[in-house]
């Protein structure tokens, strides 16, 4: 290699050797799980500062957990949302529906209904306890795994399972993958496949309700994988800069696809702790536990709607399912790490918790469960009534022209024409859906 | 009704795999979760998972199968009040590979030898031109830099939703001047600095633009605008398609584009070509002050996310501008600049300068030139292009910009397309040299175009010489 420099001269000299560090998780197929150095604190021990805070005041919980469930299912602490048993029932009752959802979607897929799925499995809390929070027209800028946040919206399934199967019925003409939902009407904006575009969105949506004197607010989500897009920096300064009433929450789940969280930079800080360089507020929050996630929105939201400022929260949970149904996650991490996850299930959680309140029992979460499972089969049904993936002409041909500008501009209406022309003169006797 | 089990897909990219295993036989009940097969893929084995309860009917394809295209009914399920023995394999046409298969649909259509004819427009555009300019009008001398501002100021008072934001542009007046007065007029939070992130300042405006506003963003140069063009391209353009036409993006991305003086390499750049390639979006670059300003306005007033494409190097000039209230020009419509009988040269921006230099030096030695300003780049107005074809039957494209994949390859295939019959020689298209603009004076020259290269193609195509 002539063109190389030659170190045959540093052969032995004292120098110190420089040494490359790859992250590595602790635990690949087949390992003995043990995750008893995760630092998971008492609930109820995590220090609630005022709304209207100096960002600083929140230093010590970018480092901290915020829990109000604890091991003996009953809610402690400043973080207690005391919400009525009514509103927690309601919660679990999005659970279950996102649960039976999921399920019934993954094998819809596995069957060739759809050609893509993903679940939630496991961070159901972040996202419907997380809506919960928030006012039922603040602007949601989602990323993929937000199905919650539609459900627990009152978003009809079958608008959902339209567009999964990508049949007649779909809102979207047909156009954007399935579970990258969009809908206006639910201020839930069109999700985005590339990672964290929608994160500077969002703050720029909240910049521009703020200029209006609007009292609406924007949140957003995104993966610990993507915080590491210049995406998540931008919105975090801009966040910042212009005091915008905004809410980053980032959802640590602990994977990005195959790559674990230490790929964007867990091994050397928490990602809440990002808040403190931006001078954000921060938090770092159990994600499998539904009280601390509705009450750590709702401090977040109640705090930008008071012009206090944006909040980035860390949700710390554990995708318990693949990424998605083209992921085998048995080929590149434990499948005891699940099992093993210290901070347990957040539907169990809930569940538990209302039992303990003697407010909820077992028969009625197995019929809550059956019920569940019950309105997604029917939905199901009812929604294949306007076809599966691949099967038929759902959507008009010329719509095809439609929406990409506002109006349909003469280019494309020659275009439209020319196409529809060539198909009265090759097909006479004429096409459906032209 | 018997239900059909089709060969899964386990990524959207698998086409097929192998049936490895039936874990269920003819008769068997089963519920969902249970798992029916096994299936292999050359990456993976996964369990196929019943979605329904039901009886197995048939089972239609033997385990060890390999190859199975995804789609193929493998099996049968009969429903609630079926009799298992019953269920019969399905008809052949009601296969997916079939449904999916259907005449003119795309997969199956031919190309017969009367294409041509078939796909000849039939639709004839609706004619759209400038508002009359009513006699007596007086006509102000403006820089193109005045003009832009004019234009912005004008909106903004119109519309509260309309406001400027970039690096530069409130405090300094922006980085070209561009912005000058705006800041005193409309206050901070409509003419709003920005911190120094273009892909931060795209996406924030894309937002606003999403959440009702109408925000200029002003780049710099477009130079600077390479990492925002994910926000432009992805978010801006496609949103509107992609939610069904639920949400749009009013947003007007502007700033220097092209060549400037000996700034070199990384700041000498047309992104005309590139963003003029993005359905969704609406891609403008005038060169007078006129077509500035009333282009700018259209812009900020149109409901889809313009791009538009100024010129560092023309911000000086000063052209007459009609004293009008709301002078607002047609998008998607080109200008003749100069007519002329015996030749046609279109380009736009800085090119229509040197164009309309050549055509001078051109008619004294009798060569008369029609000279068309496109001024928008998408949508393109060709029909102006193609009427003046026909009348000169030559035509050379003038652009400040690199060769390949440029505006004027879009517009020698367009005369190839729709002008042929009209063509009396090769269209010739005269661009900048097919490199990174250097920065020497006398390299930056000979890589840029100029007038007397203008001159020469166009006596190429008229045979003179």
């Amino acid at each position: 290699m002539a063109d190389r420099p030659d170190n045959s001269a540093f052969d032995g000299s004292n120098k110190p050797q420089l040494a490359l560090h790859v992250p590595e998780p602790k635990y690949r197929p087949g390992d003995t799980v043990d995750f008893t150095d995760l630092n998971v604190p008492p609930a109820g021990e995590q220090a609630r500062p005022d709304e209207t805070c100096d960002p600083k005041e929140t230093a010590p919980l970018c480092h901290d957990l915020v829990r109000v469930l604890g091991d003996d299912d009953k809610a402690h602490g400043p973080w207690d949302p005391k919400l009525s048993p009514d509103v927690l029932r309601t919660m679990l009752g999005h659970f279950a529906t996102v649960r039976a959802f999921d399920e019934r979607m993954f094998r819809g897929q596995r069957q060739g209904k759809t050609s893509f799925y993903m679940k939630c499995t496991g961070e159901e809390a972040t996202s419907v306890s997380a809506a919960m929070a928030l006012a039922s027209d603040d602007m949601v800028f989602p990323s993929y795994r937000q199905q919650g946040v539609l459900i627990a919206r009152g978003y009809p399934l079958i608008e959902m399972i339209n567009q999964i199967y990508s049949n007649k019925g779909d809102k979207l003409k047909g156009r954007q993958l399935p579970i990258m939902y969009s809908s206006r009407e639910h201020s839930f904006f069109s999700i985005s496949g590339n990672l964290a575009t929608q994160t500077p969105q969002a703050v720029g949506w909240a910049m521009a309700s703020a200029i209006k004197g609007d009292s609406r607010i924007a949140a957003t989500w995104l993966g610990e994988g993507s915080t590491a897009e210049g995406d998540f920096h931008s919105a975090c300064t801009f966040a910042a800069v212009y005091n915008a009433p905004v809410i980053l929450n980032v959802i640590n789940n602990q994977w990005a696809i195959s790559s674990f969280s230490g790929f964007a930079g867990a091994e050397r800080t928490t990602f809440a702790a990002r808040a403190l360089g931006y001078g954000l507020a921060g938090l770092r929050v159990d994600g499998n536990d539904p009280l601390a996630v509705y009450a750590s929105q709702k401090w977040a939201a109640d705090r930008a709607r008071a012009n206090a400022g944006p909040t980035l929260i860390e949700y710390f949970t554990y995708r318990a399912e693949g990424h998605s149904t083209s992921d085998d996650p048995s080929g590149y991490r434990s499948a005891q790490e699940r099992e093993e996850w210290p901070l347990g299930d957040p539907v169990m959680r809930l569940k538990r918790h209302l039992i303990a309140l003697g407010e909820w029992d077992e028969d009625r979460q197995a019929e809550m469960d059956e019920n569940a499972a019950t309105h997604v089969k029917q939905t199901t049904k009812e929604a294949e009534k306007n076809g599966i993936l691949g099967h038929g002409l759902h959507h008009p041909f010329r719509t095809m022209f439609e929406d990409v500008f506002e109006e349909l501009p003469w280019h494309l209406k020659e275009q439209a024409e020319q196409a529809v022309h060539e198909r009265e003169v090759k097909f006479p006797e004429g096409l459906p859906n032209r | 009704m018997a239900i059909e089990l089709k060969m899964p897909a386990l990524s959207p990219t698998m086409e097929e795999g192998t049936l490895a295993k039936w874990l269920v036989k003819e008769g068997d009940t089963i519920s969902p979760g249970d798992i029916l097969a096994e299936i292999e893929t050359d990456k993976a084995t996964m369990e196929f998972e019943a979605i329904d309860e039901g009886t197995v009917g048939k089972l239609l394809v033997e385990e060890g199968t390999e190859n199975v295209a995804v789609g193929t009914v493998i099996a049968m399920l009969a429903g609630e009040g079926e009799d298992a023995s019953d269920i019969e394999a399905p008809e052949p046409s009601k296969n997916a590979d079939t449904a999916e298969d259907v005449e003119g649909e795309g997969k199956d259509v031919g190309r017969d030898p009367s294409e041509a004819e078939i796909t000849k427009p039939s639709a004839t555009r609706e004619p759209v031109s400038d508002p009359a300019i009513p006699e007596g009008t007086e006509m102000v001398s403006t820089s193109v830099r005045e003009a832009l501002r004019d234009a912005m100021a004008e909106e903004m008072r119109k519309d509260e939703r309309v406001f400027v934001m970039g690096e530069e542009v409130a405090e300094y007046q922006g980085a070209y001047k561009v912005t000058q007065g705006l800041l005193d007029e409309f206050g901070p939070k409509r003419v709003i600095d920005t911190p120094i992130t273009e892909y931060g300042f795209a996406g924030i405006g894309t937002g606003a633009a999403m959440g009702g506003l109408r925000p200029i963003v002003e780049f710099m140069t477009f130079n600077f605008a390479m990492q925002a063009i994910d926000h432009i391209i992805n978010s801006a353009a496609k949103t509107n398609y992609m939610s069904g036409g639920q949400m749009r993006c009013p947003i007007v991305f502007r700033g220097p584009n092209a060549a400037a003086s000996r700034v070199a390499a990384q700041h000498s750049q047309n992104y005309g070509p590139w963003y003029a390639s993005v359905p969704g979006l609406i891609v403008i670059c005038p060169y007078d002050s006129a077509d500035a300003k009333g282009l700018l306005k259209a812009a900020i007033q149109c409901d889809d996310p313009v791009v538009f494409l100024e010129n560092e190097l023309v911000y000086g000039r000063s052209f007459d501008v009609p004293k009008l209230d709301d002078y607002t020009l047609p998008i998607g419509k080109a200008r003749i600049m100069r007519e002329g009988s015996d030749v046609t040269i279109v380009s736009y921006s800085i090119g229509v300068g040197l164009a309309l230099d050549a055509a001078e030096k051109l008619a004294e030695d009798g060569i008369e030139a029609e000279v068309i300003d496109l001024r928008t780049l998408r949508p393109l107005d060709k029909q102006t292009v193609l009427e003046s074809l026909a009348k000169t039957n030559r035509l050379v494209i003038a652009e400040e910009g690199w060769p390949t994949c440029s505006i004027a390859s879009e517009i020698q295939a367009i005369c190839m397309e729709d002008g042929f019959d009209h063509l009396d020689a090769p269209v010739l298209r005269v661009t900048n040299e097919d490199v990174p603009l250097p920065y020497a004076a006398n390299l930056e020259k000979m890589a840029l175009i100029d007038t007397p290269r203008i001159i020469a193609a166009v006596k190429k195509v008229c045979y003179v010489d």
